[in-house]
């Protein structure tokens, strides 16, 4: 394992209910980089992803993270029940005390801090997906998994929560592993890509597994024309409440969407 | 002082209670009333197992009933077989066998009515002890896993990618269940501890607007409801471990009337108007 690496997947597989739910996965999540996880529904995206984290043991091959690696989880699905009366505020501390200025930081970045003092399960699905980005950040994580976060967020949620994430990169050089909910839109920010389909199909920067042949039989001529690389070009933000922020043109070229 | 009865009984029912709310709010949130239900079943296998072995029977139903948590730990996790269909089946085998093999037991005499419902009235000095002393570890114990059981009721992947050990923690919790259902048996018997564990928990929700909230007030209404049961068995001579689940089942209806409603809505509003 490689001085810089966050953690390591060497060759790893999981054999689970009689069948393999993926194979041979190499790969590795520096600091300070993004790296995509698409595929197909079943590829194991979700699986690698628990492999990263440690929460699944390979049953073959080995999945190593660097020592006292700091954590951060935005789970695909998380189902607050009525019967837990659990507010964003008190989410913010679920796994661990969190300092008070990096918790309003966090839901300020996301957008939600005027939803502090909500009740999770009255939340929309776009609001509990800040939510729980917010919770994530204000962890300060060396390593931020994200399972598929920018779903049930419209198109220009969707957006912003890509821009928010590259942020959260860039401030807290954390090293970021995310799948994507959309196998047509992966963000411009992300270095590398990694396509599944019970094994790794193909890998390398957007640009080139888009262009891959394998990308390209794997997602046939849809994919081919679909895979869009979002670069962000707008001058001003929505804010939760309606207002609309200007923000200064960022140094990166103009792109252009879709 | 504790040479009466009745206040024996109500200082038990009270000790029983003040875990009961805490720990009854976690088996609604973790939806495991039905685990409940079968834990407390096997509590009767417990007595039988005891009086067999000739073993005090707190221990005796405390030992057996961590043994069917730890078996159904095991199980779920790895069966096939879906959790609902194995607890009902394990639920109802383990009353039944508890029965049949207090039926072999011919030279003792077991109170069956006792056993199922309840004796609390005739709850001794020693009882008591236990149940204090129960009643303590168990909250104590609770406090020190309340974090990371908390966050694995929330999610458990998520608790355990952040480092937090949540398998560990559940394990503990089970073992508080065993140890709460073996204090409690002599207060509402086998048949009606789930009910102790769950409609305060439950009536508590509509008060409160955070977790902590919800075991505390979980625990006062379930002090409430004993204290209410039991002088309403005193003036009705009704019967007692029944008395008090009536009461916690009214507690639970009236915390569903409007009143509480405006009563709990009314903080969250205020908030939320100045914003919308």
């Amino acid at each position: 394992m490689s001085n810089t690496s966050l953690i390591e997947l060497n060759n790893a597989g999981v054999f689970e209910g009689g069948h393999w739910r993926v194979r041979g996965v190499n790969l590795t999540v520096e600091r300070g980089e993004i790296v995509t996880l698409i595929g197909p529904n079943g590829s194991g995206k979700s699986t690698t992803a628990k492999l990263a984290l440690g929460v699944l043991k390979p049953t073959e091959g080995s999945a190593t993270q660097a020592k006292s690696l700091r954590i951060a989880y935005v789970p695909q699905k998380l189902y607050i029940d009525w019967s837990l009366p659990l507010d964003v505020q008190h989410f913010m501390h679920l796994t661990g005390s969190i300092p008070a200025q990096n918790v309003a930081q966090a839901l300020e970045a996301a957008g939600v801090k005027h939803l502090n003092q909500s009740q999770l399960s009255s939340l929309s699905g776009g609001e509990f997906q800040r939510v729980l980005i917010a919770r994530a950040m204000a962890r300060k994580p060396d390593f931020l998994v994200l399972d598929e976060p920018v779903q049930g967020v419209d198109y220009n949620g969707e957006i912003a929560l890509y821009e928010l994430i590259s942020v959260i990169r860039d401030k807290l050089q954390c090293g970021i592993l995310m799948i994507s909910h959309d196998l047509h839109v992966v963000m411009a920010a992300t270095d590398r890509v990694l396509c599944l389909n019970g094994h790794v199909c193909c890998s390398g920067s957007p640009t080139a597994v888009a262009e891959s042949p394998e990308f390209k039989s794997l997602f046939g001529l849809r994919g081919e024309s679909n895979l869009a690389l979002y670069t962000h070009d707008h001058d001003h933000k929505h804010m939760p409440d309606g207002q609309i922020e200007h923000i200064h043109p960022t140094k990166k070229e103009s792109g252009h969407v879709r | 002082m504790f040479d009466d009865f009745f206040v024996r009984a109500l200082l038990a029912g009270i000790g029983v209670a003040l875990v009961a709310g805490p720990l009854g709010c976690f088996v609604v949130w973790r939806r495991l009333a039905y685990f409940g239900d079968t834990l407390s079943h096997g509590a009767l296998l417990g007595v039988a197992v005891g009086l067999l072995l000739q073993i005090h029977l707190p221990t005796a139903v405390f030992i057996v009933c961590t043994f069917i948590a730890l078996a159904l730990f095991t199980i779920r996790r790895r069966s096939m077989i879906s959790s609902d269909a194995l607890l009902g089946l394990l639920s109802h085998s383990a009353l039944a066998i508890g029965l049949v093999v207090l039926g072999f037991l011919t030279w003792v005499r077991v109170d069956l009515m006792g056993l199922l419902f309840g004796d609390i009235l005739a709850v001794s000095e020693n009882d008591l002890l236990l149940i204090w002393i129960g009643a303590v570890c168990t909250l104590s114990i609770l406090t020190w896993i309340w974090k990371p059981l908390f966050a694995a009721t929330v999610s458990q992947e998520l608790a355990e990618a952040e480092g937090l050990e949540p398998r560990r923690t559940e394990l503990i919790f089970m073992i508080l269940m065993a140890a709460v259902i073996a204090i409690s048996m002599k207060i509402v018997g086998v048949l009606l501890i789930t009910s102790l564990l769950i409609i305060p928990a439950a009536a508590s929700r509509r008060f409160a607007t955070s977790p902590a909230q919800m075991l505390i007030v979980g625990s006062v209404i379930g002090v409430l409801s004993v204290i209410a049961g039991l002088l309403s068995s005193l003036t009705w001579d009704t019967p007692s471990g029944p008395s008090i689940v009536v009461a916690a089942l009214i507690f639970f209806l009236v915390s569903l009337t409007p009143f509480v409603n405006l009563f709990s809505s009314n903080l969250g509003a205020s908030r939320n108007i100045g914003h919308e």
